[in-house]
């Protein structure tokens, strides 16, 4: 026990130290493609605080990453940059209360329902932005600067700088994983495990169950927001496909890859999809069709996703071995 | 008065075109243990339901310490000091028996806004826990998943989590079915002394358990309230002893 907690915070050193590190050797090209899974990482982490540790699929989750992409294309001026902390936490808190309001409808449903009504609510986020004048329709709205993080007169960092913004996305992907375990072993986040192990049980314990859900959608739509921010700033427009329930889809499947209920999990199964896509949209141009068959492998044969390779590793040696 | 904990008055539970509960109607008194009989399919799950908000009642109110307490939902009932356990064992199977516990503990001081916070930290619901588990005998069994206990050893564990709770007053249903015959008298044992504090209402087939330790014994019959009283009255009640010579499914 001591050993296997000893060596993942090894293994976490070392992963830390090579994102860190890797700027200094690698090409442009794929320090912006590894701060893309980072981003993406947030978003899936966001994600999996519902679907891994409450219980609750949903479908929608894109809603509150691209409705916060929009409010830093929308809020920052169109000739000078926006102040960074200024536009991030007034997206992140629009974020948070677009999830607050949604939470209020669909956290009444349960299963099936669940997840079409959060499907039905990303898809009016979706056209929200696609078809009114609000979003710029199909072709989305562009960044013309990126924001500056300045505070009074000092700039601590720039942004435009592009190995700057990626150690940002970095230390940003790094509080959130941090923030995400800390809150899991929190009272709170133990009551979100016992929901998802047994909500009738939590209940006639005397948890009220829906105020801890509405609070888990409400954190995972304000992670999910200061993800659609990194990504904005990182790629510098938004288009309404950000919201759409592809997205929500794909976010969805980078969690399963990557295994549920694993924040570690959910950062990989964002880089292998990043990966994965890259790869096979080099090979052909029907490379979803690739994507499709690894999904349907995994959770086939690896049911615990990524995360769970090392043990299932560990398994197959084992009883491959001399038996007592 | 102010030990009249429960009251219950004339709880009707309707599925359908079934009166699984008519007009039922009952005390719970602090310091007394109160026996539920009756045989399969009488209605005492359902009773208990009503009375822990687990179902609405049809018809009837529910009174706590004389507050009328039929529109408080499950979990406000449990905090207010009504707990209670389950005849179909209701636990966190994935979870260890010291989290079932620790669970159970902290929702009576939820500090869900305290995101930081080390759950396994807090250690009055860590101490409660341990007493619970110690009180029912699975201390040795802390670090064990809960799904790999025996059938007996989750039972027990579904009475530590209700204790857990600090309920005033304690609905069990069935508590001591499917428990080795050492695990029950130790159960009957503990029931015996947590009476002296609170109100509990206990249903439960084996009869010489019943009249061992209950104060009060209310018979249900088809959802109809049979008789009430001590149990020298119940015994003796020409009535009961009808339905239950008539009753095969009551020979436990
Ligand atoms: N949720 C339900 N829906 C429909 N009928 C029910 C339900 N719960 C209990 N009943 C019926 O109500 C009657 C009383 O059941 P129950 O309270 O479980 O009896 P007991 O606990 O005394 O064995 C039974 O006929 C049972 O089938
Ligand atoms: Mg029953």
């Amino acid at each position: 026990m001591t050993i296997k907690t000893h060596t993942a915070g090894i293994a976490q050193a070392v992963v830390l130290a090579a994102l860190a590190a890797y700027p200094l050797v690698g090409s442009e090209f794929y320090v912006e493609m590894v701060a893309k899974v980072l981003v993406l990482g947030i978003f899936a982490m966001s994600l999996d605080l519902l679907v891994g540790f409450t219980g609750l699929v949903s479908l929608g989750h894109s809603a509150y990453f691209g409705v916060a992409a929009y409010a830093v294309a929308l809020i920052a001026p169109e000739f000078a940059p926006a102040n960074l902390w200024f536009v991030l936490g007034a997206a992140v808190l629009i974020s948070a209360a677009v999830a607050l309001g949604i939470g209020l409808l669909v956290l009444r449903t349960r299963g099936i329902y669940f997840i079409m009504v959060t499907l039905a609510f990303t898809q009016m986020a979706f056209f929200l932005f696609h078809d009114t004048a609000l979003g710029g329709g199909s072709d989305g709205i562009y960044l013309n600067f990126r924001p500056e993080p300045r505070i009074g007169g000092w700039m601590p960092f720039d942004l435009a700088e592009g190995s700057q913004l990626y150690y940002f996305i970095l230390a940003v992907a790094v509080l959130v994983f941090v923030g995400i375990k800390r809150v899991l072993r929190s009272p709170f986040g133990r009551v979100l495990v016992g929901i998802k192990s047994n909500e009738h049980r939590m209940r006639s314990l005397g948890y009220s169950t829906f105020n801890y859900k509405l609070g888990a959608f409400v954190l995972a739509g304000a992670l999910a927001g200061l993800a659609g921010v990194l990504y904005a700033v990182l790629f510098g427009f938004v288009t309404p496909e950000l919201l759409s329930w592809h997205e929500s889809g794909h976010v969805l499947m980078m969690v399963i890859l990557g295994g549920m209920g694993s924040p570690v999990g959910a950062v990989l199964g964002a880089g292998a999809m990043v990966a994965l896509e890259e790869a096979f949209s080099l090979l052909t141009t029907h490379w979803q069709l690739l994507m499709g068959g690894v999904i349907l492998a995994v959770v086939l044969f690896l049911p615990g996703g990524l995360i769970a390779l090392p043990g299932r590793m560990r398994q197959l040696i084992k009883s491959g071995g001399p038996h007592e | 008065m102010s030990d009249q904990l429960l009251v219950a008055d004339k709880l009707t539970r309707r599925f359908g075109g079934l009166s699984a509960n008519e007009a039922v109607s009952l005390t719970l008194t602090r310091g007394r243990l109160h026996a539920l009989l009756g045989p399969n399919g009488a209605g005492k799950s359902t009773c208990i339901n009503m009375l822990s908000g687990d179902l609405p009642p049809s018809e009837g109110r529910i009174y706590y310490q004389g507050r009328d307490i039929t529109a408080l939902d499950a979990p406000q009932r449990s905090r207010v000091g009504i707990g209670r356990s389950y005849q179909r064992t209701n636990i966190f199977p994935g979870f260890t028996v010291l989290e079932n516990c620790r669970l159970a503990a902290q929702s009576r001081h939820q500090r869900a806004w305290r995101l930081f916070a080390n759950a396994l930290g807090l250690r009055d619901t860590l101490d409660k826990a341990h007493a619970v588990m110690a009180e029912v005998g699975l201390e040795a069994q802390a670090n064990r998943i809960a799904g790999t206990l025996s059938h007996g050893e989750q039972r027990q564990l579904e009475i530590a989590m209700v204790l857990a709770t600090d309920a005033d007053v304690l609905l069990l249903d069935e508590p001591l079915a499917g428990m080795g015959s050492e695990e029950a008298s130790r159960m009957v044992g503990l029931l015996d002394t947590l009476r002296r504090s609170r109100a509990i209402l206990l249903v439960e087939h084996d009869m010489d358990a019943v009249f061992a330790v209950a104060d009060e014994i209310t018979v249900l019959v088809n959802g109809q309230l049979l008789a009430t009283g001590t149990p020298a009255q119940i015994r003796s009640n020409h009535e009961v002893q009808q339905a239950y010579l008539g009753e095969e499914a009551f020979h436990a």
